[in-house]
């Protein structure tokens, strides 16, 4: 938000301005801004509940009331824009009235139960019941109730926690294009439901996750796997993995009390060890690997002229969106699994026999930014080792969680690094949690396997940052290789359909499915909006910097993977353990 | 449903609209016209032809009160409960259909040939109190008005 | 051909659920039987109004008017009237029974009747353009097409200073120079025929009684601000009103009165149909694009305004059907013509609809300014059965609530909000006093429940509220905190509803709270309903004292 007000207020100069009068002070801000934008920009942040930065305004929730003066009703200051002379008030006692006794109605249709919630403590409704000093439920009534949704891997529905504010549906429609919810039904009887009525798990939904942070309540949550987890903690005859993706390490702090872009890489390893894992180790570890297969997956297509451009397959939320909505290009998408199911692979295989123990009685648990993760660990064909190769996945929430449940507070934590061989990794791997980095990472490989130079520069500065779609052309022994990098499934279309039309001149591009790539992925903590994913963006960056090694080919664990175990790159084992394959999917 | 027939008939409807721009409405009303409700397949396939999002149509084939997505009566009644009909005995003309047919508000008949909704004014007031029966309106109606319009349907 | 004797059957959605069509068949079949196929045309007209029960039957060039008419009556018209040329006076209108052959063409039977919309509503045979013709029909189109710049037109609109006569009566002219000044190259016309508030029915008449007079108005409206297209969002609840309209757009094509290059003109314009599906709140204008758009019919956010950004996000003008027959007679006849009709700050006629607990249903057309008692009991012939007058809600749930005390108040738009109450579509719902008001109140509220969008928290959860405190009240479960917490949340939607119909929706609610204080509080206080109407145990008649 602050960023975008002070592009706002900068751009200033050059829009007109008009006055107004915010509870009794005059102040000039551009025409055109709506009443709450304005009213931010004086530093009053007028409660809301159904407006969210970056989707269309609604207007629906009716909290974010104000009094204009000369108007009989009072106004949504969300969707009224200013005008020259208007006179706002935004605490007036009609303007608290109104908003205490439209949260109170919302409140009367809702289940009074905020211990039972996923989102106690990180509720919306629950923190302005809280800061408008409300004590009692004045109008009492009929309560809908629903069944819970259960039926998604990754996405849990509570339609009885829902305030039909509808951020997850624009969430879906605007921001992702997936459009798997929509409004059903009309008045008291309205309810967010999964395309034609079916369940979640029947519908188009990519299990992307963003829908969760969207929703200011409990209504959307993760599908939790921390029971199970504790329980393979617990058992005594289970040798526990832990892998923790790239951006967990710049994320957990948030719900200790960090600031968002702290790195925590060392207090994060100590705090899951103490938690009771056998191994930690690092998903940035597959990464790397995920990197040579990948790169050498690019470098065979671009000389044996196979199908361009090559489009990477890290994100299962991209993946799914793709078997759904683009099964035309699956054969543009690298057979490379995510790096999340090749260190399941490898640990389960290579790592159990160097162990020397049955793999039977391994458990791989992974920290995932995701919550497609947890779809993508239970697709049928995610079982090279055997075995499912990875048998729970966590989110960043439910992490911290689990941490606090037994009383770790990571800010004490001491500093350890990761278990071998498992937890060495490069600076190319850690990108991996920001839009761009696997681009960047692969980059960083392809160009000194193809050249056999040392590159001097390792930054690709084009391909970072938040700009929808990104792209850069790289000059490899005299060919110029186009590159594309997008995030957020709705700026992926913008490419993919130049794809499909034959309109593209990239050799590859990165797809993530969440805006700003892992860092910004729906299973991480709430809040997760622009200003928090650009701070997590930097702290990735300062991982890449800080580390020794910063290109995957470099990484000596698993150059020793493959002289010990898997043979060449994209041989015969390595293809086997570490790439797939894809499954059209109904569009409806 | 019989598959390869019914998407015949759709694809007709389809057919009509080509030009309009934006004809989702009128392809539900007329696809509930020909089968009394709209079938989920039926939904799918309307969003897939027309590259609206299956989430959409099924918001709006459910917003409407004309329109069902689940299967009902042969004749669909619906009684208005609006004020003018209210004012002049709509209640007791509810009543008397609950007990004509065995059924409450929103269900339908065993042998499937009624189904009894409540609505909002028909703008027949000038008769009231007055229903619908699919597309035809009676007014002035008594309980023996009712029992003689029953049995035109029930043959 | 030629035929002796025409006789015209009142086909609208009242009469034909009256048994109207049995009649024509009935009628059509006896003719045929008498032999009188060759001689005797059966043709199908719009409604009379007020004035006439339904369903009539006409026989000209008598001006015989038998009304009402049933299957079992048929059989003695063709044989007595049309056969041996024998009026059968029982079957007369009973207005007209006894006073000799009546007297069809106006002076109408209604003394206060002034008609303007209606001028052609039981006249002509709305299937047959050629009548609508006869009546200077398109005449208007005609002038406005050769004679008169669009600038001009919107400047005659605006000067009769017509009102919308939806509801809201913004001033037309207005509305349609907003519309010519957008920029845009697309425009287009709206006419609102989705009539929903209850009560209301005189669009439907108008469009099943004389459909060309809606069509030419909107061609006359896509001339004034340049629009090539238009649209008629109808209904679903009408299918007739969709006939006709079918029939008279393709018959206006085949003469070239809309389609392309009208009347040899470089003004092209054409009319579809966007048939609803059962949702009142699609009467509020920009649901009603969204509706037509194919989404769901929940209302925009606004400003832009339909004149800025309407349809598909162009200008658009969205007008009323009674607002839209109002354009060819003032065209034709001026705007000065027009304001010496009806007051000075609210000119024209009003077309009302009286249903309820009243003797005469219908409609009836009158200039504005009339009064709620020369409606109720001159033309509405009093209250049914002797009982008294308890309210008339005007313009449905979400207008004005006239209580007896207002009877003398004169009906326009700019005068019933001085008395907390609106004009509204011109509905009037007779309420007599053997209702009472906690139900009465409670229909409202359940009407708005049934049809609110579901879009915002004041009409969705709020109106859900007032229901339920409503039927506590009604199974004598209410105190009298409930009677404060009703108030407040109608004030409380009023303030913060989403748009104008969750605004209008608490209006009776406010209002017979403070009318009818005393009956609501006998329902909390003593748990008891004085009119024995609601489910609570009814008031103990006064205990006798007996003297020994």
């Amino acid at each position: 938000m602050a960023k975008t007000l002070r592009e706002v207020a900068e751009k200033a100069q050059a829009v007109s301005l008009v006055t107004v009068t915010i509870d009794g002070r005059e102040v000039r801000v551009p025409e055109g801004v709506t009443i709450l934008e304005a009213c931010r920009m004086e530093g009053i942040h007028v409660p809301t509940l159904c407006y969210l930065e970056g989707l269309s305004a609604w207007g629906g929730c009716r909290i974010c009331m104000v009094e204009v003066e000369g108007q009989p009703n009072l106004v949504a200051s969300c969707v009224t824009p200013v005008r020259e002379g208007m006179k706002i008030w935004t605490s007036s006692k009609k303007v608290r009235e109104a908003r205490k006794t439209n949260l109170e109605l919302l409140l009367s249709n809702h289940p009074l139960d905020c211990q039972l919630c996923d989102r106690n403590g990180s509720c919306e409704l629950q923190e302005l019941a809280y800061q408008f000093g409300v004590r009692e439920i004045r109008f009492q009534g009929e309560r809908k109730v629903y069944e819970v949704d259960q039926s998604s891997p990754s996405v849990k529905r509570d339609p009885n926690r829902c305030i039909l504010c509808g951020r997850c549906v624009r969430t879906c429609r605007e921001i992702q294009t997936v459009c798997a919810i929509d409004f059903a039904n009309r008045g008291f009887d309205t309810v967010i439901s999964p395309s034609l009525g079916l369940p979640l798990g029947e519908s188009v939904c990519v299990n992307c996750g963003q829908c969760i942070l969207a929703c200011p309540t409990g209504a959307l949550s993760e599908v939790s796997h921390v029971e199970m987890v504790w329980e393979a903690i617990n058992d005594p005859e289970k040798f526990v993995i832990l892998q923790t993706a790239p951006a967990i390490r710049v994320s957990i702090g948030e719900p200790f009390g960090l600031p968002p872009g702290t790195v925590t890489t060392g207090k994060m390893v100590a705090a899951f060890r103490r938690l009771g894992f056998d191994r930690v180790f690092d998903t940035n570890f597959a990464a790397d690997l995920t990197i040579i297969e990948e790169g050498h997956e690019f470098i065979a297509r671009l000389k044996q002229g196979g199908k361009l451009p090559l489009i990477t397959s890290c994100s299962p939320g991209w993946i799914k969106f793709m078997e759904h909505f683009y099964p035309e290009l699956m054969e543009n998408v690298s057979t490379c699994k995510s790096p999340q199911q090749m260190f399941g692979a490898v640990a389960k295989t290579y790592y159990a026999q160097k162990l020397g123990i049955d793999p039977k009685d391994m458990v791989v648990v992974s920290i995932m930014p995701c919550t497609a993760k947890k779809f993508e660990c239970q697709r049928d064909e995610m079982c090279a080792s055997g075995f499912r190769d990875v048998d729970f996945s966590l989110t960043t929430r439910e992490a911290a969680r689990m941490l606090k449940e037994k009383g770790i507070d990571l800010k004490e934590m001491p500093e350890e690094d990761f278990d071998d061989p498992l937890g060495i990794s490069t600076g190319a791997a850690a990108v991996f949690g920001a839009t761009g980095g696997v681009m960047e990472a692969a980059l960083r490989s392809v160009y000194e396997i193809l050249t056999g130079k040392t590159l001097e520069r390792l930054d690709f500065y084009s391909v970072r940052g938040m700009d929808g779609v990104k792209e850069a052309t790289v000059d490899i022994n005299g060919m110029e290789v186009h590159v594309a990098v997008a995030h957020g499934l709705g700026n992926a279309r913008k490419v993919l359909d130049q794809v499909k039309a034959g309109r593209s001149k990239y050799h590859f591009i990165e797809i993530m499915a969440c805006p700003g790539g892992c860092i910004g992925g729906g299973g991480q903590p709430i809040p997760t909006n622009l200003e928090i994913r650009m701070k997590r963006i930097e702290a990735i960056y300062q991982v890449d910097r800080s580390l020794p090694l910063r290109k995957s080919h470099e990484n000596p664990a698993v150059q020793r993977l493959y002289e010990e175990f898997l043979g060449e790159p994209n041989g015969e084992r390595a293809h086997h353990l570490l790439h797939t394959h894809y499954v059209p999917r109904e569009r409806m | 449903m019989n598959t390869p027939f019914v998407y015949q008939d759709i694809e007709e409807i389809l057919s009509r609209y080509e030009k309009e721009e934006t004809p989702l409405l009128c392809i539900l009303e007329d696809i509930q016209e020909k089968w009394g409700y709209l079938p989920r397949d039926v939904l799918g396939y309307v969003a897939r032809r027309l590259g609206i999002p299956s989430s959409t149509v099924y918001g709006v084939a459910t917003f409407y009160a004309f329109l069902e997505v689940r299967p009902v009566g042969k004749y669909v009644i619906r009684v208005c409960k609006s004020t003018p009909c209210h004012v002049r005995g709509a209640t007791d003309v509810l009543e008397a259909l609950k007990r004509e047919l065995g059924i409450r508000e929103g269900e339908t008949t065993k042998d499937g040939k009624f189904t009894l909704e409540v609505t909002s004014c028909l703008g027949v007031c000038g008769v009231a109190p007055a229903m619908m029966v699919n597309d035809v309106t009676y007014g002035n109606l008594t309980e023996e008005r009712i029992r003689e319009i029953l049995a035109l349907y029930r043959e | 051909m030629f035929y002796r004797a025409h006789v015209l059957v009142e086909m609208t959605s009242s009469s034909v659920a009256l048994g109207a069509a049995q009649v024509k068949e009935q009628l059509e079949r006896e003719i045929a039987r008498a032999g009188l196929g060759n001689e005797v045309k059966v043709l199908e007209t719009g409604s009379f109004g007020a004035a006439l029960p339904s369903p009539f039957v006409v026989v000209y060039p008598d001006n015989v008017i038998y009304a009402p008419v049933s299957v079992r009556d048929v059989r003695r018209i063709v044989e007595e009237h049309l056969l041996k040329g024998r009026v059968v006076r029982e079957l007369l209108f009973a207005g007209e029974r006894g006073g000799g052959v009546a007297t069809f063409i106006p002076p109408s039977p209604l003394k206060k009747e002034k008609r303007v919309v209606l001028r052609n509503s039981g006249l002509i045979d709305p299937l047959n353009i050629e009548e609508y013709i006869a009546r200077d029909g398109y005449l208007a189109l005609a002038k406005v097409l050769t004679e008169m710049t669009p600038e001009e037109v919107i400047e005659v609109v605006k000067r009769s200073g017509l009102q919308g006569r939806g509801g809201a009566g913004f001033p037309t002219g207005l509305k349609w120079e907003f519309t010519r000044k957008a920029e845009g190259e697309e425009k287009y016309i709206v006419c609102n025929a989705d009539e929903g508030e209850p009560g209301t029915f005189k669009d439907r008449l108008i469009l099943e009684g004389d459909p060309h007079s809606v069509l030419e108005a909107m061609a006359i409206a896509g001339y004034a601000v340049g629009a090539n297209q238009g649209y008629i969002y109808v209904r679903a609840e009408y299918p007739q009103s969709i006939r006709h309209l079918e029939v008279a757009i393709a018959q206006a094509k085949e003469r070239g009165l809309l389609g392309e290059r009208i009347l040899g003109t470089s003004f092209s314009f054409d009319v579809k149909i966007r048939r609803g599906a059962g949702a009142y709140v699609c009467g509020e204008e920009t649901a009603l694009l969204e509706s037509i758009e194919g989404k769901r019919g929940e209302p925009r956010v606004k400003p832009p305004y339909p004149p800025q950004k309407g349809l598909w996000g162009k200008p658009t003008v969205i007008n009323n059907v009674e607002t839209l027959a109002n354009i060819p007679p003032i065209i034709l006849n001026g705007p000065d013509w027009f304001r010496s009709i009806g007051t000075p700050t609210c000119p024209g006629t009003k077309v009302f609809t009286l249903t309820g607990n009243v003797n005469n249903l219908g409609l009836v057309e009158v200039p504005m300014g009339i009064t709620l008692r020369e409606l109720v009991f001159e033309i509405g012939g009093g209250i049914r059965g002797g009982h008294g007058l308890k309210l008339v809600q005007t313009g449905g749930p979400s207008g004005g609530t006239m209580t007896p005390d207002l009877l003398d108040v004169p009906m326009a738009f700019d005068t019933l909000p001085r008395y907390n109450s609106a004009l509204g579509s011109g509905a009037l719902t007779v309420i007599d006093d053997t209702h009472c008001i906690v139900d009465i109140v409670k229909n409202f509220a359940e009407f708005f429940l049934h049809e609110s969008c579901g879009k915002c928290t004041p009409c969705r959860v709020g109106g859900k509220r007032i229901v339920d405190i409503l039927e506590r009240i009604s199974a004598g479960a209410g105190s009298p905190e409930d009677l404060e917490k009703l108030r407040y949340l109608g004030q409380h939607m009023k303030a913060t509803a989403f748009c104008g119909l969750g605004q209008a929706a608490p209006n009776p609610l406010l209002r017979c709270l403070e009318f009818f204080r005393e009956e609501f509080e006998v329902h909390v206080r003593e748990k008891c309903c004085p009119q024995g109407v609601c489910t609570m145990r009814p008031k103990p008649q006064p205990k006798k004292t007996v003297r020994v």
